[in-house]
């Protein structure tokens, strides 16, 4: 599948965003976050703007964003339409959140509650997002059990990586508890991911040229004539293919940079005291989401897509078509 | 919505076009018409987009650069006619011979052909010479009709179709629904084809021959038949010239004539009388073998005897022919019964009485269902006449020529052989009309056009020893021999639609180098002057000084008539016409208005009244009040004055609204007894001679046998007045068989082929028509490009990869291409779509475009002449460019991905806007329509869907567009 | 609604028989034409004149090769909307743009509400869906439905453009929902089957398969049948044949 950067990076920046705002109510709802307005505001602020950035980005690759309002019509059947109306729901309580913060203080049961509803949206939110993807047949590595679970772990591991940055920067010490849950949750998901890269790698097609055209019987299909001379909007749209050995240093690159690279910064960033601390966790953060963001580029790239198979592709060729990125 | 004739490809089918507003909203095919009854294949279907081109050119031009820049300015009609009647006027006053007319895919050519005949040059033809003359010629000596779309195989009833390397670009449509009557039949459909495309993708067998073996393949199935003797004898006896006495006089003039008594009636030997009579007697016992004592003391043998004899050979059996043809002698021998099992085990009897020539009343009509077809595959050989007489032979051992089940004649053929009428062309004298039209079919010798020094009175020697029998003259050899003033100087080359700078020239480098090339000793042009007719801007555009822009096929009227290729069917004759459908938003002139003004300014007779002034308006003026001879015109339909004559009639001035409201067509059916055995069919003959089909009602002999082929080989052995030169007498001996021969074609037999391995075919693509549909914005996004094909296993072999780059190395030079591997084709063999490869500028395609810079036309390996040399690269028979017969090596290519040879890019003539990136054709009212709620369950159908009511103004049936704008209720709604 | 209405009895669609298609693009292009003026207009096209010529075609014809050697087959296949009963591209529509019509089932795009999210074409297991970028919206193939219900053309011509102009005869539209239409009797006969059935969509479009080839019909030794060796043209001599 073509990796649209709107589409990549909508993905990648609501999990963070999504994630912070989970972390953020279930820790202040177990009083384990600084107290002061200033930050809890901030915070569940730059948490909504991710995603909303993300949402606007989502739009972007819409062949009519003025129309975007009617995506959430249809709740009852459609994902997507689904993750609209939650990040939408979201905002109620997420803004109720800061409100409450600002006004009665983190510490209330207003606040409490209002948190925990925000951490409930915003996971839900991420939740609808990923079955978008794993509800597709057509594409194996999407439609797989491990793909709700991929995303609900990156969230909350990228989401917990910011959160870090971000008490650090108002006081050091009450960052070393969200710093340890990052780390946990690094190692979480990059473990699930790893899980799920080699389950994908080793899983057939879900479909042949064969039984895509019904000939098998006649013997192995080969395409001889694409139906027109040059590509079309089915190849452009979902014949994207990358090579293996392009895949695979992809892949060390996102487990490096987003995974064992924040929490090879997270640890001294939790041992050191004051200023180191802070800069350290903030690189984590930033690592994160640059790893994560490759992470979802090949997310995209690596999807192969049986509309592929009319058109003589079999998952093998990927690599002779390496280049075309 | 208006009725006319698709002009897509040369199938001719019936359209039906819906305007809106003044513009095309939709073209379907006519379900009443009887070519396509109602389907339209993919390039009829885009005509839209070939109307409303880019491409098209938009006013006359003078050249103001060099021939081959495209540097033009606009002129006026009248100063472009007054320039062409400057030029053409000079030369008829003179020496008529030096106007060359010459013609491509030009559907009007008993017009356009008689239009040169009235101006009184021998030089006119269009492109059959390269195309189909051998399946012509070979056809009409043969049967007296031909393959190719004028005859069909007999859909309802055939068991078991052979078919011959039949190109999609003609008579498709009709072949398609053939085929698919076969298959809901279950006959049997076999196809004899190198390519496994098209036609041969479906057929139950397909036997991937190796290219110019056909004609051996077939003589060893006659091999077979008659080793088992399964053949119609009483078939053979009765409607071929089986029986036919043939003098054995070797070395004499009369050697292997037919032996005839005072009238010049053939004879045969009568076994009840035991004396040589009229081989047509009724009722005789003609002895079919054995040596014939004349009285006279000539010897003689029945030509059956000469065939048998010659067939049994051992030469011809299938284990000695099959490497050459790359087909298993068990093939051979099982598709030679399974044809015998068919045509006689399998036998049909149809209910229906007739009457044959001889008066004798048959009760029902035996059919023999095998049939046959070829076309291009055959024809585009230097054996092709052969191997076309080889089919036709077969044909008739089998019984199977216009029986029920097997091939039938369509009208208006059968024709008597030897067919007519004679070429015409010696005397040529200055501001006289020829007394008759330039192509037609010698009989003999004294037919050939030579003059009394024995040069050639044609410039592209049609009719010389070159190509005796070059019935549709030498398209080919055209260029090279004006530019080479040989057999002498033309002044101008007047060309329509024929691409001679490009696809329609084997070897077209160097046909663009000859018409642009100038004489270093006066800087002059070496062919003074070039006139090009074309509604689109294609490569020759270029190369012309005076371009005349012609309409598109749906700005005309025109007509597809019984004097030229006709539509007729094994049901009767029929013809049709063009009407406008639209008005041209151009400056442009359709071509034969052009030729009937440009006829009223030469004072051309037949062009004028007696006082001088135009006798034709246009060309409809002349389809409707011309006649060829008393009663006979373009066309056969609603004559007379009163309209109710059929084919022979006085002119009416109303017949063109008559076809007009019968859909654009006539048709006329034969009464069911008149059917079948047209040949020898009293009812039908009759009927034919009624309607002006044919000038005798006598029997029609089918010609196992040619004499007209001896006549020619006497003369290369010496005998009568008029006799080739030493040089040529070999190969016409060799190659005037009176019986079919098969010899491999000539480039194969060249010393230097070992260095060219392969045999190199194009094949036509069903979405594509020759070069015209490049500038169809939809037509070209199925072909873009074209790669060559090559077997899977050779390939391996060459270490050539699927989407690699090769050379394709020839005889006559090189070309880069991109190499697609396949399974279904013969693996000596390659081959290459055709004309999808344009050169850079034409057609209005930007410069980067696919056909330019990745396409490659073949024609570009090929030659029209043989090496070492002006021995033509063509059928010796009928000089049928032989371009089949190439021969390629293929290596591997590196460099860019992007062909050779490319020449310069062409500059676009003035009037020539570029072309659009996006296009958005769309033709309805808008806003387009749309659904309401877009609700499936819930919301009522009716705002769902548009389902296509337009206002009553605009009911189809009343003549206008169907399309779904309308807004009212859907029939399903509540 | 994108939520499939309960299956009507009435399913029309399309029967496509790969033994007599022979590759014409007739279907194609006359679906083109026909549409880019209809329901669906406009179909944009891309560098019409220039390199890479693309557009938006409802239907679309490939070429395959099955098997190996000379018994391998050369099969032409038509592609478009299979108007499948349980049509994902339906279902994972956010507003309401991709929907199925309980009362024949042909699978519709509002081209109206349609916001370009693309998700329908992913969801289609066989591309059966293509994206105007120029236009912004989805657009499929609607078996015609400007033409089918349009009550201003003879009955015999109320069939999608592709079905009235194969030159093959080898489409057929008709109603698969009723067992004893032609159509689903076609499929009876010739073994007509669902592409990619693994995907569940349940096809209302049906494929009819290549025919096997008929056997030889007779051995090949008993072709040599009555040919004395070396037979000669004496053996006609004395055949008595009558003019």
């Amino acid at each position: 599948m073509n990796p649209a950067f709107s589409v990549v990076l909508l993905t990648t920046a609501s999990g963070v965003g999504y994630g912070m705002l989970a972390w953020l109510g279930v820790l202040n709802a177990l009083r384990l976050l600084p107290s002061s307005p200033w930050f809890g505001v901030a915070a569940i602020v730059v948490a909504l703007a991710l995603s909303t950035v993300a949402l606007l980005a989502s739009t972007f690759h819409l062949g009519h964003p003025e129309r975007a309002w009617r995506s959430i019509s249809q709740w009852r059947t459609s994902w997507l339409s689904r993750e609209g109306v939650m990040a939408l729901l979201t905002y109620v309580p997420a803004l109720g959140f800061a409100a409450a913060w600002w006004f009665a203080g983190p510490g209330t049961g207003v606040a409490a509650v209002l948190g925990l509803l925000t951490a409930a949206c915003s996971l839900a939110t991420v939740a609808c997002q990923a079955m978008i993807y794993a509800t597709l047949r057509p594409i194996r590595q999407w439609h797989h059990r491990l793909v709700l679970p991929n995303f609900l772990l990156l969230a909350l591991f990228t989401g917990a990586v910011w959160l870090a940055a971000a008490v650090a920067l108002d006081d050091a010490g009450a960052a070393r508890l969200v710093a340890v849950i990052a780390v946990v949750f690094a190692v979480g998901a990059g473990v699930a991911k790893l899980a799920y890269w080699r389950q994908i790698d080793a899983a057939p097609p879900v479909a042949t040229i064969e039984s895509a055209t019904g000939l098998g019987a006649l013997g192995q299909v080969r395409m001889l004539e694409a139906p027109h001379t040059e590509e079309n909007y089915l190849l452009r749209e979902m014949g994207y293919a990358i090579a293996r050995k392009h895949a695979s240093r992809l892949r060390t690159v996102a487990l490096a940079t987003g995974f064992i690279a924040p929490v090879v910064l997270l640890l001294p960033g939790i041992a050191l005291a004051a200023l180191a601390g802070p800069v350290l966790l903030v690189l984590a953060a930033l690592a994160a989401i640059l790893g994560i963001y490759v992470e979802r580029w090949l997310f995209f790239a690596e999807a192969t897509h049986t509309v592929t198979l009319y058109y003589g592709r079999r998952e093998a060729q990927a690599v002779a078509r390496d280049g075309r990125a | 919505m208006k009725t006319t004739t698709c002009y897509m490809c040369a199938c001719r089918c019936g359209i039906r076009v819906y305007l809106k507003d003044g513009r095309i909203r939709y073209i379907e095919g006519n379900p009443d018409h009887p070519v396509n009854h109602g389907v339209l294949c993919g390039k009829g279907s885009a005509g839209i987009m070939n109307h409303y081109s880019p491409a098209r050119l938009t006013k006359p031009l003078l050249r103001t650069g060099e021939r081959g820049a495209g540097d033009f300015k606009e002129i006026e009609w009248d100063e472009a006619l007054a320039l062409a009647t400057k030029w053409l006027g000079d030369i008829r006053a003179s020496e008529p011979r030096k106007l060359a007319l010459f013609t491509g895919r030009d559907q009007s050519q008993s017009f356009t052909g008689w239009w040169a005949k009235q101006f009184g040059t021998p030089n006119f033809a269009a492109h059959g010479g390269f195309c189909s003359v051998n399946m012509a010629a070979g056809g009409l000596y043969s049967v007296g009709g031909s393959f190719w779309e004028f005859g069909d195989p007999d859909w309802e009833r055939t068991k078991y179709l052979l078919m011959f390397g039949v190109a999609e670009d003609h008579d498709s449509n009709p072949i398609k629904l053939g085929i698919a009557k076969l298959k809901a039949r279950g006959a049997k459909f076999v196809s004899v084809n190198p390519v496994k495309t098209g036609y041969s993708a479906v057929a139950d067998e397909w036997v991937g021959i190796r290219p110019g073996t056909d004609g051996l393949f077939v003589l060893s199935l006659v091999h077979e038949l008659l080793q088992a003797d399964r053949i119609d004898l009483d078939f053979l006896a009765r409607y071929t010239n089986a029986a036919w006495l043939v003098v054995q006089n070797p070395g004499g003039a009369d050697d292997g004539l037919f032996v005839r008594d005072a009238g010049g009636k053939p004879l045969a030997w009568d076994r009840a009388s035991s004396t040589a009579i009229d081989a047509a007697t009724p009722g005789m016992q003609p002895q079919i073998a054995g040596h014939i004592s004349l009285r006279d003391g000539r010897r003689a043998l029945p030509v059956f005897h000469l065939l048998a004899e010659r067939y049994l050979d051992g030469r011809y059996a299938p284990e000695v022919v099959a490497d050459t043809c790359g087909i298993p002698a068990a093939t051979i021998r099982r598709i030679a019964r399974e044809l015998a099992d068919v045509a006689f085990d399998q036998a049909i009897e149809l209910d229906q009485p007739w009457t044959d020539t001889s008066g004798r009343r048959h009760d029902k009509m035996l059919g023999r269902p095998v049939a046959m077809h070829a076309m291009r595959g055959i024809s585009a050989h230097s054996n092709g006449f052969h191997t076309c007489r080889a089919i036709h032979l077969l044909q008739m051992l089998l019984g199977a020529v216009d029986t029920p089940g097997s091939w039938r004649y369509k009208s208006p053929y059968p024709r008597p052989m030897p067919p007519g009428p004679q070429p015409v062309g010696k005397g040529a004298k200055p501001d006289t009309m020829l007394p008759g039209m330039a192509l037609g079919y010698p009989r003999g010798p004294e037919d050939l056009l030579l003059e009394p020094d024995g040069s050639a009175v044609r410039i592209d020697k049609a009719f010389t020893w070159d190509a005796p029998m070059s019935a549709h003259g030498l398209m080919h050899t055209l260029i090279a021999n004006a530019h080479a003033g040989d057999p002498y100087k033309i002044d101008t080359l007047f060309m329509y639609m024929a691409n001679m700078a490009w696809n329609s020239s084997m070897n077209p480098g160097e046909a663009a180098r000859q018409m642009a090339d100038k004489d270093p000793a006066t800087g002059a042009y070496r062919i003074p002057h070039i006139i090009y007719s074309d509604a689109f801007y294609s490569e020759t555009v270029a190369y012309a000084d005076l371009v005349l822009p012609d309409t598109t096929y749906l700005e005309r009227w025109d007509c597809i008539s019984l004097l030229d290729r006709p539509i007729g069917s094994p049901e009767g004759p029929a013809d049709s016409i063009r009407q406008p459908v639209l008005p041209p938003d151009r400056d442009v002139r359709p071509f034969q208005d052009v030729l009937i003004a440009l006829g009223a300014r030469l004072q051309l007779p037949g062009f004028v009244k007696d006082d001088g002034s135009p006798l034709y308006r246009d060309y409809a003026e002349y389809i409707a009040r011309h006649e060829r001879r008393p009663g006979v015109g373009p066309l056969a339909g609603w004559r007379g004055a009163d309209g109710t004559a059929e084919g022979v009639g006085a002119s009416n001035p109303d017949q063109l609204q008559r076809y007009v409201a019968n859909g654009c067509f006539w048709s006329y059916h034969h009464a069911p007894e008149a059917l079948y055995y047209k040949h020898a069919n009293a009812a039908y003959l009759a009927d034919a001679k009624r309607l002006g089909l044919i000038d005798s009602t006598a029997q029609i002999v089918l010609q196992l046998y040619a004499e007209p082929l001896q006549k020619f080989r006497l003369a290369a052995e010496g005998h009568g007045p008029n006799q080739p030169p030493d040089a040529q007498r070999e190969r016409i001996r060799k190659h005037f068989d009176p019986l079919p021969i098969w010899y491999p074609p000539f480039e194969q037999a060249l010393p230097e082929q070992a260095a060219y391995p392969l045999h190199a075919v194009t094949q036509r693509p069903m979405a594509m028509y020759h070069a015209w549909h490049s500038q169809n914005a939809w037509l070209r996004q199925i072909y873009s490009y074209n790669r060559l094909y090559m077997h899977r296993g050779t390939a391996a072999a060459l270490g050539i990869q699927d989407d690699g780059w090769v050379w394709v190395i020839g005889r006559n030079g090189r070309l880069k291409c991109q190499i697609r591997l396949m399974e279904g084709v013969n693996p000596d063999t390659v081959w290459t779509w055709n004309a999808i490869g344009k050169r850079r500028g034409a057609w209005n395609l930007s410069d980067d475009a696919p056909e330019s810079e990745r396409g490659f036309l073949l024609n570009h390996v090929i030659s029209e002449f043989l090496a070492g040399g002006r021995v033509l690269n063509a059928d010796p028979v009928t000089g049928q460019a032989a371009w089949y017969d190439l021969r390629v090596r293929v290596e591997k290519a590196d460099g860019p991905a992007e062909t050779m040879p490319r020449p310069a890019a062409l500059h676009h003539p003035p009037g020539m806007q570029p072309a659009p990136r996006k296009l958005h054709y769309a033709v309805q009212s808008s806003p387009p329509p749309l659904e309401g709620g877009g609700r499936g369950e819930g919301s009522p159908p009716a705002r769902t869907v548009p389902v296509g009511t337009p206002p009553p103004n605009l009911d189809p049936l009343r003549g206008s567009s169907p399309q779904g704008e309308g807004e009212t209720a859907s029939p399903t709604a509540p | 609604m994108t939520s499939i209405p309960t299956p009507g009895a009435k399913k029309l669609g399309l029967v496509i028989d790969l033994d007599t298609c022979v590759g014409c693009h007739a279907c194609a292009v006359n679906c083109k034409e026909w549409n880019t003026s209809g329901h669906s207009a406009p179909l944009t096209d891309f560098s019409a004149y220039q390199d890479h010529p693309d557009g938006v075609w409802l239907n679309r014809v490939h070429t395959y090769e099955a098997g190996t050697g000379p018994d391998s087959r050369t099969v032409h296949f038509p592609r478009s909307c299979l108007h499948c009963e349980d049509p994902p591209c339906v279902t994972v529509c956010p507003t309401g743009a991709s929907y199925k019509r309980a009362e024949d089932g042909i699978v519709l795009v509002n081209a109206e509400i349609c916001i370009g999210c693309k998700l329908c074409s992913w969801a289609c297991p066989y591309g059966a869906r293509e994206f105007d970028e120029d236009q912004g919206v989805m657009r499929k193939c609607t078996l015609c439905i400007d033409r089918i219900y349009n009550q201003n053309l003879p009955e015999q011509e109320r069939v999608p453009a592709c079905v009235a102009t194969c030159p093959a005869r080898a489409r057929h539209f008709g109603d698969l929902g009723d067992p004893t239409s032609a159509v689903s009797q076609l499929v009876a006969e010739r073994g007509g089957y669902d592409l990619m059935p693994e995907m569940d969509c349940k096809p209302v479009n049906k494929y009819l398969p290549p025919r096997r080839r008929p056997a030889p019909v007779t051995p090949v030794e008993t072709a040599r049948a009555g040919s004395a060796a070396g037979a000669s043209v004496l053996r006609w001599i004395d055949r008595v044949l009558s003019r």
